[in-house]
């Protein structure tokens, strides 16, 4: 099954309903494939913090929510990840494209990728590194654990991943 | 009249609704005048306001207000065309629109200068937007409830601000609460 497809599923088995995002090439399958399905209601945002508002507002709403982004908009969400999503015990599994790894072809993305996993671990949110097209099978568990424990969690999608998919 | 005089003068019409508050002064003011499960205070995340009650009246039945400010939206632009393509009928944003950042010590925003919040939401396609004088606030939100249609307000008003205490309330109380009382009104 292909990756989107794995991705897709595992949202819709944790009862994800509200998806945002914000647009990556690596992402450009999946983020069509959300917006063609009806199991979800795709509010695309102009930018990742304001997802972050829409997912929080969604979540209390009793809609199960998810953003999917880019690495490099981890600096601008940093205020909205501490004093709202983790302020207020929010869960937000984050499905991040993780350009700049082995395989970029843009070097510019590779200046945000040596930040990115010590900006999650800066502020404590649990952080799985999916390379290898079977790792999508571990997003099941960890929307699970996003939900259970109420916080965000990052998944970054290195362009090994992509390609294998 | 300056931001505290709008919310005094609001509350009749909001008490029995959902509303998502702007950080800083306005969630203070709100609280100490009238503190309800059903409000949600912003502690924190300048901006967001608009966007935590878009998200809120896209994801279930009942009316939502989300009262927030020209700095607030003016730090969060990207949220007008977002609303504008996204209609939720049950969706009120009331901008209370001082021509300041209130909260951090009056100073002035460009919604107070050359640009009008109120064009920019045209501009950006919101199709129901009505500019008030502070005094008909409460008139306007009322009409707008009954109207079922999203509509943003752009209440024009002085700046200026009371003394209030800060909001003790725990985060995870506030959004526990307030989501005890979405759940209870939507069945």
């Amino acid at each position: 099954m292909p990756a989107e497809d794995v991705i897709l599923d595992s949202l819709t088995k944790n009862r994800v309903e509200f998806v945002t995002t914000v647009p990556c090439k690596q992402l450009a399958g999946v983020i069509e494939k959300i917006d063609n399905d009806k199991r979800f209601m795709h509010v695309p945002s102009n930018k990742e913090d304001e997802g972050m508002g829409l997912c929080a507002g969604a979540y209390m709403g009793g809609k199960r929510p998810c953003i999917i982004m880019q690495n490099t908009a981890i600096g601008v969400t940093i205020n909205s990840l501490v004093t709202l999503i983790q302020y207020y015990n929010i869960p937000l599994p984050m499905l991040i494209s993780y350009r700049g790894e082995v395989g970029e072809r843009v070097a510019c993305q590779v200046e945000m990728a040596v930040h990115t996993k010590a900006l999650l671990a800066q502020i404590n949110i649990p952080t799985y590194h999916f390379h290898h097209a079977d790792d999508a099978l571990e997003l099941d568990g960890i929307l699970n654990h996003s939900f259970m424990a109420k916080k965000p969690v990052a998944v970054l999608m290195d362009a090994g991943f992509w390609r294998a998919s | 009249m300056i931001r505290s005089d709008i919310l005094k003068s609001i509350i009749p019409v909001i008490t029995n609704e959902l509303v998502i508050c702007n950080i800083g002064l306005p969630s203070q003011e709100l609280h100490m005048i009238d503190d309800q499960p059903s409000n949600f205070y912003m502690l924190g995340t300048m901006g967001l306001c608009s966007s935590i009650g878009l998200g809120l009246a896209l994801s279930q039945k009942q009316k939502v207000i989300a009262i927030d400010g020209d700095g607030s939206v003016l730090t969060n632009f990207g949220t007008l065309p977002t609303i504008a393509n996204n209609v939720a009928d049950n969706f009120i944003l009331l901008i209370i629109d001082n021509g300041s950042y209130g909260s951090t010590g009056d100073q002035p925003t460009y919604a107070g200068m050359k640009t009008s919040l109120t064009e920019v939401a045209r501009a950006c396609g919101c199709e129901t937007v009505i500019e008030c004088a502070a005094a008909d606030t409460a008139k306007t939100l009322e009409l707008a409830l009954t109207s079922g249609k999203m509509t943003i307000i752009v209440a024009k008003c002085e700046s200026g601000n009371i003394p209030v205490p800060v909001i003790e309330l725990d985060p995870a109380v506030i959004r526990h609460r307030f989501m005890e009382e979405v759940s209870r009104r939507n069945g």
